[in-house]
Order: structure tokens, then sequence, then C-alpha cells
């Protein structure tokens, strides 16, 4: 009564194959992975230093530290954040909260999930065309993280309104039952529930705007200053424009300074990442349905 | 014979039906429907003060569709439209210049309990907090009051900061309704309330609703037809979108039907 049929066993074979399909399939994508950041710690990290990290390059970049550089990224990702956040978190809450479903909305919707596939070097372009000349803000922090902002707003919208949706309906409807506005329900009970993938949202997008290099290129980043911006209107170094640089322009640049860099860029990155799962996790545990 | 016995316990609370005095509620040719499928079809009858109004009918027979109008869901909902006219306290919910204010005093409790993601206190405090009291003394006293009333208070005294949507499924349904008597709703709406909710609670929970009866009137959409023969004074029976047939409960179930299809229903014949 209990022996196993024929189906029985090929059914156990089939999940078994399975199985190791997927855990090959993991297994393939951590490779790469680990070559990369094992290379990166490799060859990089002997040129990690305190004098690395806090002085400018010296001798025609061949030397010296990268000081300007992660300055410049810090102010790139602040004032991108400063100009992006604030409209993606509203845009979201307006297409999400208050716009009808109809074909407009979903027509907006379908626009910033074609955003989000437009290519870098377009928004630098655009950014170029739009910030720089139109806009006459020179090549500048400014319209160099008004261009980053641009190209992640749809990481931030999306990140909003997935995290906005997955908070029940039926709260909502239990609030506006009782008389509560739209905007009483979303900062009493929507709000205080999504803020969470909402961080995680800015945070992907912090990491995302400190490692991209073609929008920066033409509307702010410069390749060397011995001095650090003062504001928003002055050009900057950036990490990612620096090691992009060095690679390509300095031929005599040392190996390990190149790496040096790439490892301090990862690592600013993998930094965001971890302090966004950290986050992730502290927050889920106060999730409260 | 259960319908007598309801009836005593209304008499012994000293209050019955104003039928007398002009109806709380005034349906008039009401139709909805969802992106052109008709929910409801011209729908007129009168719903009058301190009355429990039954309404009973398989799915899909337009009563939470009538709950949602009364309470001008409406405008919340994308395709929802309404015909007719429905008239609270004289007064057509098209009209109300301030929607707020009218849903405010009209609880409403869901078919599976939502315990807000507040705490238990929160959950109650909610609705007066909107209507703007502040006074910690005073939110102390409806919290409790209303905790009470909805036969909770015992259950929750010692966790009022625990959250409410971690309550069981009886006490979130509880909670629910006692953050409705918190809105000091001149309506209550039920809809079919005891789906997820124990024998033994319901029956607490209709005990509550039969207090009720003298400070409130009660629109309860049940599935359960001796629920409706219980609590109701008169009980409606919609099927597919008409009002097949209204009147007491009472002679709903002792055979003074004028519709073949309310026998039909209520004997368990379909449904």
């Amino acid at each position: 009564m209990f022996t196993a049929t024929a189906l029985n066993r090929r059914s156990h074979r089939n999940q078994s194959v399975a199985k190791a399909v997927f855990c090959l399939m993991t297994v393939a994508l951590v490779i790469p992975v680990l070559l990369i950041l094992g290379t990166l710690v490799v060859k990089g990290a002997p040129a990690i230093s305190w004098d690395f990290l806090f002085t400018a390059p010296t001798n025609n970049m061949t030397a010296g530290g990268i000081f300007p550089a992660l300055v410049g990224t810090i102010w790139l990702v602040v004032v991108a954040l400063l100009a992006s956040v604030p409209v993606g978190v509203a845009a979201a809450l307006y297409l999400s909260e208050y716009a009808p479903d109809n074909l407009l909305t979903r027509a907006i919707n379908l626009a910033i999930v074609n955003l989000a596939g437009v290519p870098s070097i377009v928004h630098a372009l655009f950014g170029f065309g739009a910030f720089v000349l139109f806009f006459n803000m020179g090549a500048s922090i400014l319209a160099a993280s008004l261009t980053l902002a641009v190209m992640t707003l749809p990481v931030v919208i999306v990140a909003t309104r997935e995290s906005l949706q997955a908070v029940p309906h039926a709260f909502r409807e239990a609030c506006w039952n009782m008389g509560a506005t739209r905007w009483q329900t979303i900062r009493k009970v929507v709000l205080p529930n999504s803020i969470s993938g909402i961080l995680t949202g800015v945070i992907l997008e912090v990491s995302r705007t400190s490692g991209e290099t073609a929008p920066i290129m033409f509307t702010g980043a410069t390749a060397f200053l011995a001095f650090l911006p003062e504001s928003v209107f002055d050009q900057t170094m950036a990490m990612s424009y620096h090691l992009f640089y060095i690679a390509t322009q300095v031929p005599d640049a040392p190996e390990e300074l190149t790496y040096g860099v790439a490892l301090v860029l990862i690592g600013i990155v993998l930094m965001m990442n971890a302090v966004s799962i950290a986050f992730r996790v502290y927050l889920r545990g106060l999730k409260k349905w | 014979m259960v319908g007598g016995a309801g009836q005593e316990q209304l008499q012994s609370a000293g209050v019955s039906p104003l039928y007398d005095e002009p109806p709380i509620i005034e349906v008039r040719d009401l139709g909805i429907s969802y992106g052109g499928k008709p929910a409801l079809r011209s729908a007129s009858f009168d719903i009058y003060r301190h009355e429990i109004f039954g309404i009973i009918g398989p799915a899909n027979s337009g009563k939470t569709s009538f709950l949602r109008a009364l309470n001008r869901m409406d405008d919340f909902t994308t395709g929802m439209k309404v015909r007719g006219s429905i008239h609270i306290n004289g007064k057509d919910v098209n009209d109300w210049r301030n929607l707020y204010a009218l849903r405010s005093r009209i609880g409403v409790v869901f078919p599976l309990p939502v315990g807000l993601p507040l705490s238990v206190y929160d959950n109650v405090a909610f609705s007066p907090r909107l209507r703007g009291i502040r006074g910690k003394a005073e939110l102390d006293d409806v919290v409790e009051r209303c905790l009470t009333r909805a036969a909770l208070w015992d259950e929750v005294k010692d966790r009022l900061d625990s959250l409410g949507s971690l309550l069981s499924g009886g006490q979130q349904q509880r909670l629910t309704i006692a953050r409705a008597l918190s809105q000091e709703p001149e309506l209550l709406l039920l809809d079919e309330f005891s789906i997820a909710v124990d024998p033994v609670t319901t029956m607490r929970i209709e005990d509550v609703l039969k207090d009720l009866r003298s400070e409130l009137t009660i629109v309860l959409v049940t599935n359960l037809v001796q629920q409706a023969r219980r609590l109701a004074d008169r009980t409606a029976f919609f099927l597919m979108g008409e009002v097949v047939e209204i009147g007491a409960t009472e002679d709903l179930f002792e055979g003074s039907v004028k519709d073949e299809r309310t026998t039909g229903y209520i004997e368990g014949r379909y449904g």
C-alpha cells in the first residue's frame, strides 16, 4: 500500500535534479563575486592606509591619496538624495494613494519603469544639456547631482510604491470608514508601516549613485582638483570618475593604486548595502502584522 | 422560540424601534454598479432608529455594496457608481459637504477583523483622536468604556500596549467593534462579523449588539439566517442585486412570506 510507484520514483528523481541545477547556478553566481572581491582585496589592500584615504593625489596622480574624490562622492550623493528623495517619495505617495487607476496613471507608471531603463550615458547627455547648459549651472556638483537624481528617481519611486502597496488595503479601508482622510490614513498607518521599504530604496539609491561614472563625467566631475569643493557650484573629484581616469588616462599609475581606489569604492557600496540590510532586519522586527 | 426570546429581551431593555418617527435611513431607488456591472438594483426601503435591521442573502446579492454606499465608500472605490438616493437623518448622503464627518458617525465592522497595526489602546483611541480629543484622562476613559462594551476589556486591560493585530481573531473582531463604538456612532454597520469568530464569542458579541440597540441603530448583514432571526427586528432578503422581501423578522421566519424565493433561502434549499 505504501510502496513507491514508478511515478513516485520519477517525481523524486526530477526533484533531486531540479535541486542540483538550482544549487549549481547559485554557486556559478557566487564565483565571479568572489573573484572580483578577492582580486581587489589582494591587489588593492596594500595601497590602503590612513594617508591614502586622507591626502590628495600627487605626481600627476601616480601617487598620493584619494581624499578629494572621497569628499566629492559624499557631496554628490548627499545633494542627489536631497533632490530625489522628497520628489520620489511624494510622487510615489500620489501614484499609490491618491491617483485614480486610469490610463494616465498607468502611462505614468510605465514611463517611470522606462526611465529606469534609460542608459546612464543618455542621462549624462541629458544632464549636460539641461542642467549645465540650459539652466546655466555650469559643470558643478549641483548639475552632476541633479543628473544622478533624475537617473535614480525611478529606484526611489518604485521602491516606495512597492512598500506602500505592501500595506494591506484593509487597513486603509478601516481608517477611511472611521472618517479619516487619505492624508491622516497615510500619516498614521501607511507610512509607519512602509518606512523600512522606503529606506531600503533610498540606500539602494545611495550605493548606485556613488558608483555611477557616466552621468557625472560631463556635468561636474573633474579629473584633478587640489582643493575640496566649497559649495554645490564647484566642480569636484569623485571616486568613480577618479578610478576611470587613472585606469585609462594615467598609464604610469601603479597597479596597486588603481586597485586601491576600486577597493575603497566597492567598500563604500558594500557598506551602504550592509547598512541597508541591517536597517531592514531591524525594521522588520518592528513590523506590526 | 428564539424570536420570542429576542422580543422579551427587547422589552426588558425598555427600547423598541421607533417606527412612528421619521426613519434614520431612507433608501430610494438605489442602484449600485461596479464598472457597469450591477450589484444592486432599484432598492427602496427605510430603516428606523433603534432598530436592528438584518440583511440576509447569498454571496453577490449586493449586501456589502449597500453598506459601502451608506458610508460613501464610492469615493474611494474606482468604478463604483451609485444612482438613486440615500438619506441619513433626512439629508442626502451626496449633499454632505464634509464626508469625513458623515463617516465618523458611522461605525463599520468587517467580515475579517482588521486590527490596525497599532497598540490596542491606539486602535480604540484612533477615532477619538481624529475628533480632536487629546487629553490622556479622557482618552483612557473612552478606551476603557468601549473595550468594556465590546466585552474585551478584561482580556486586554493588562496589555493595552501590545499590538492590536496580534490579538486572536475573535479578540480582534471585538477590538474592531470597540473601535467602531469609540466613534460614538449613530449607526453601526456589521458586515458578516461572525465569519472569523468562534460560536461562543459570536454569542457574546450578539449580546453586546442587543444591548446597543437602545443607543443606536444597527444594520446587520449576515450569512447566517439564524443570526438574523436571533437579532433583527426586521429583515431584508437580497438576491442577486434585488431586494426580494422586507418584513418583520418573525413574519419572515414564520411563514407569512410573499415570495417563494425567500422561503427557499430561509429553509436552506439554496444559497
